[in-house]
This record gives C-alpha cells, sequence and structure tokens, in this order.
C-alpha cells in the first residue's frame, strides 16, 4: 500500500473506534481547534470555496515539488475536515494527489451521512486541491520544458 | 377544551421513528409539515381507484375527479372565509402564488417609476418575484423595515406608502422571526392610499385563521406542505373584482375560452389562472389536510401553542450565551437563535445526531440576516404536534452542543 493509502487508512482506523456519532464529532472539533488559522491575507473572497452552508478558504504553495496547503474555516466541525484533508494532502506531490482515490471519505462516513449540499461542500474542497495539483503540475511541466 | 398531543401524534405516522437510534424529535416544521394518515389515505386512495384529468372527460372517473376538484376549492374558499369560489386558484404553492401575482398584476399596473412596497423580514419568496417586476419595469422596490426585536416600524409605512405604490406585499408570519405582522392596519392604511395588499401566509394558515374578509386583503397565498399538505400544491386567493381585471400569467388547456391561431379567449375565474392539467391530486390532500385543521380547531390550537412558546421562550433565554432574535409581542411558534461565537452549521449538525431536526442557515432571509450582522441562525419551528417535552430535549441538546463546541 502507497503511503498516501496508508494514511488514508490510518484515518478510516482512527474513526473506527468511536462508537457514537457525538464521539466522531468531538474528535472534528479537536482537530479543527488544533488546525492553525488560516493566513489572513488567503481569508478573502479570491480564496473561498462555494458549496457550503459554512465558509471555507483554501489556499495551496508549491514548496520543493510538494503542495502545501493552508486551509481555514468559519464552522468547527467543518473545520476539522478540512483539518483530515489538509492533513492527508500536506507535503504531496502533485501526482500523489491527483492519482489516488479518497476512500476515506466513504470510510469514515461523512459521505452517507452528509446531506448532498454538505457532501458537496467536502467534494468542492478535493476539488479544489486537486485544481492546485494541477496548476502547479503543469507549471512544473512548463518550467523543465523551457 | 386542552388539545390530545398523545392523540394527535399518533395521526402522524412519520413521527413516531428513530433516527441514529434517537427518537425523533421533529423541529423544522417551518420547512415543511409532517402529514396525517388522513392526507396519506385519500390521496393514495386517489390514485387508486378515482385517478382522472379534471374538466376535461365526460365519464365517469373525469367528473368524479372533478366533482372533488371543486368540492376542495370550495371547502379552501370556506377555510378562508372568501365570497366565492372564483377567487380560490390552485398553485404550486406561495412562490407560484407570488410569482402569479406579480406577473399579472405587475403587467397591467405598474410602470416605469413606480414602487412596489414589501417588508425587510420577507422570505426570498415575497422579495425576488417583485424584484424582477422591478427589473422588467423600471420600478422600484421599497421596504419598510423592523426594529431589534423583529417588529415592523409601523411609523415608517406613513412615508414609505406613495402615490407611486402600486402593491404592498408581506408575510403575515415571519418564518425567521416568527413575528406575527399587524397586517390589518397595513392595509387599512395601504386601502386609504387605493393601494392592494397581498399577504403571505405560508407560515400562518398552519397557527390560526384567517379570514380574508375580515382582514380586507387583495391577495392572499399559502403552500399546503406547510399545513400539513402535499407539496406542489398551494393557493392564491384574489379579489375577485382585481381578478377579473388581470391578464393570465401562464397560457394552456383549460385557462382558455376559444383558441384559433388568430386570437384566443380565456375562461372565466378561477379557470383562467390555472393553465394545463392541475395538481389535483395535492388540491385535494390539501383539502383533507384543511378538514383535519378544522376538526381539531384553531381555538385549541392556538391557546395549546401559546403554552408552548411560552414556555419555549422562557427555556431558550435560560441558555447562557444564546440569543434569540426575533422578541415580538405578537409571534408564532417559530425560534430564530444562535449561541455567541458558534457557528449554526455546527449546532446543527450535532443536534441532527441527537435525533433533533432543526433548520440552519439565514431561512431564505438573507436581509434578517444582515440586519443583525450575522450569517444565520438555528431555527426550531414547531406546531401542535410538537410538546413540552421536546422543549426540553432541545434545551438539553443545545447546552450539550454548546459545551461540545466552546
Amino acid at each position: 500500500m502507497s503511503d498516501f493509502n496508508e494514511k488514508q487508512q490510518d484515518i478510516v482506523d482512527e474513526f473506527s473506534v468511536f462508537e457514537d456519532w457525538l464521539d466522531r464529532y468531538n474528535y472534528l472539533i479537536e482537530l479543527g481547534n488544533d488546525l492553525p488559522a488560516i493566513d489572513p491575507r488567503y481569508r478573502t473572497s479570491e480564496y473561498l470555496i462555494n458549496g457550503c452552508q459554512s465558509k471555507v478558504w483554501l489556499h495551496a504553495d508549491l514548496v520543493d515539488g510538494r503542495l502545501v496547503f493552508d486551509a481555514d474555516s468559519d464552522a468547527i466541525i467543518v473545520k476539522g475536515i478540512v483539518a483530515l484533508l489538509v492533513k492527508l494532502m500536506n507535503n504531496r506531490t502533485p501526482e500523489e494527489i491527483l492519482d489516488n482515490d479518497l476512500f476515506f471519505i466513504d470510510g469514515i462516513g461523512l459521505r452517507q451521512n452528509l446531506s448532498p449540499t454538505r457532501s458537496n461542500g467536502l467534494l468542492a474542497m478535493v476539488k479544489k486541491m486537486r485544481l492546485y495539483a494541477m496548476a502547479y503540475q503543469a507549471r512544473e511541466k512548463q518550467n523543465k520544458e523551457s | 377544551m386542552g388539545l390530545n398531543v398523545k392523540q394527535i401524534r399518533s395521526d402522524f405516522p412519520l413521527l413516531d421513528q428513530q433516527v441514529y437510534n434517537k427518537p425523533l424529535i421533529y423541529l423544522d416544521n417551518g420547512a415543511t409539515t409532517q402529514k396525517p394518515r388522513v392526507v396519506i389515505d385519500t390521496m393514495r386512495k386517489l390514485l387508486e381507484s378515482s385517478n382522472s384529468s379534471v374538466h376535461r372527460g365526460l365519464h365517469y372517473l373525469s367528473e368524479q375527479m372533478t366533482d372533488r376538484y371543486e368540492a376542495a376549492r370550495e371547502n379552501v374558499r370556506s377555510f378562508l372565509n372568501a365570497a366565492s369560489t372564483s377567487e380560490i386558484i390552485f398553485t404550486s404553492g406561495a412562490t407560484g402564488s407570488i410569482n402569479a401575482v406579480a406577473f399579472s398584476f405587475g403587467e397591467k399596473y405598474v410602470s416605469a417609476g413606480d414602487e412596489v412596497l414589501i417588508s425587510e423580514m420577507e422570505h426570498h419568496s415575497n422579495i425576488v418575484p417583485w424584484q424582477m417586476l422591478c427589473d422588467r419595469k423600471g420600478a422600484y422596490l421599497k421596504v419598510i423595515p423592523f426594529n431589534d426585536d423583529g417588529e415592523l416600524i409601523m411609523e415608517k409605512l406613513d412615508t414609505l406608502l406613495t402615490g407611486k405604490t402600486r402593491i404592498v406585499a408581506l408575510t403575515h408570519a415571519s418564518n425567521s422571526l416568527g413575528t406575527i405582522n399587524p397586517v390589518k392596519e397595513v392595509i387599512r392604511k395601504a386601502h386609504a392610499r387605493g393601494v392592494p395588499v397581498l399577504l403571505d401566509g405560508a407560515q400562518m394558515v398552519q397557527h390560526g385563521a384567517v379570514d380574508v374578509r375580515e382582514l380586507d386583503c387583495d391577495f392572499y397565498v399559502f403552500s399546503a406542505h406547510k399545513i400539513f399538505g402535499p407539496n406542489g400544491s398551494g393557493v392564491l386567493y384574489g379579489r375577485e373584482s382585481i381578478l377579473e381585471e388581470l391578464p393570465p400569467y401562464q397560457g394552456g388547456g383549460d385557462m382558455v375560452d376559444q383558441v384559433t391561431f388568430e386570437e384566443t379567449s380565456y375562461n372565466t375565474l378561477p379557470f383562467k389562472f390555472e393553465a394545463g392539467t392541475t395538481n389535483y391530486t395535492g388540491a385535494i390532500g390539501l383539502s383533507a389536510a384543511l378538514d383535519y385543521v378544522t376538526s381539531i380547531g384553531f381555538e385549541s390550537i392556538r391557546r395549546y401553542e401559546e403554552e408552548l412558546t411560552g414556555y419555549t421562550l422562557e427555556k431558550l433565554r435560560g441558555i447562557d450565551g444564546l440569543r434569540n432574535y426575533g422578541n415580538a409581542s405578537r409571534r408564532i411558534s417559530v425560534f430564530s437563535f444562535l449561541p455567541e461565537n458558534i457557528h449554526p452549521y455546527d449546532v446543527g449538525m450535532i443536534l441532527d445526531k441527537m435525533g433533533i431536526a432543526v433548520r440552519t442557515g439565514t431561512h431564505c432571509t438573507q436581509p434578517v440576516m444582515d440586519h443583525f450582522g450575522i450569517n444565520g441562525t438555528i431555527r426550531a419551528s414547531m406546531v401542535f404536534y410538537n410538546t413540552m417535552g421536546e422543549t426540553d430535549a432541545l434545551v438539553d441538546g443545545l447546552k450539550r452542543t454548546i459545551k461540545m463546541l466552546s
């Protein structure tokens, strides 16, 4: 199993110990509280992801060929989900982000337990992360060619 | 006589279930209400044995269905105490009704420079159709503001009603603040200037008796699904003398008298405004729902809901750091609140897992949220099948949720 998928499996395992939904939410709240607030420069409408009742901001840099995400939400449970995604996706190459399926979302029951609009918010986050990966991949390729 | 709520709850099959292994506490009645068995059975039987298009065939089923449909219209007329069934138009819901008036009335009476008067607490459904009309005609949308208790600032009405005002569209009861508006006073003042008034009764009809002749309103709209009936059905009441003058807003079958390629003459009221095959099962389902509510009686409902409202408000006010939005003296059992420094979405997600269904967000009233400078609230909306025990569960759940989130 790749490192990426091992990390996903770790998340699924972490959540499997919780018998109750409220415990899962408590854990997400903890993760949300531990995620540092986004750089105020990126807490703007330019970095806002639509599709969510709550607001989510996301920014990514490429450092030594790997993506470094900075993200935040004004709702703490959503911020916990953001933290999970950041934990998994941070310091990955664009290829790792683009080539792997995210099975942990289903694995921890986040997809089927969130209503479509909420789920869209989560999926919108993933989509945006992949768009960043694509953009940086294209830039890298261009740099190599020139 | 008091309500036998236990008995009433047993009439609603959906209420008796568990979600996430917890008993369901349904407090999202402002969004939609559940259906009593009599409504479900009525519609099921219709589809099983009577389905046939109304006003079309001369065969047995069609005649039967037409009779039932027209009896439903008479039932709605009686429910609103309208003068005639010509004044009762079946629509797709309150939104459909408002759009119909905004179009038909707007086409006939609104021109560039005219004004349409609404209030700051309207549902988007009673804002956007008028905005669209104003855009089409070059007219202006004017707004009656409310104070921080969620009550209309009536002193402003006198200056907002001008010689340019063509119509006033106002919610009878607010879906996000719970306020019951002083609609009779608004109507009296508007009529003094010859301005007709549309009332949005979507949040009122399930809580109290409405008498359109006593109110003296010109249009009254509501949705079936918010008064224990099916969704996709609703009512537009319009004063006959006004409806007669209005052009139809949709063309199609049944709304016509004679059609040639050169010209078309329209059917009489109310059919002029019911183009196409109508939602007759919805209308008959609504009629069954109205019978159900009427059999319980609005006097008993009002007394019970007043008690429930007083109890719930007191309990909510007892929660530290919780702010209630909407503290009008006359109100329905709809409660909007927000704990300090907590996102409504987080609260809604956690309450959901406790089996408590509330609504979070702007409740389609973004200007209300803007008034208070917030991005949303949590709303618990109760009807006569809700109980003080459910209030207690909500309050306990809120306390636990706030603890988790702070």
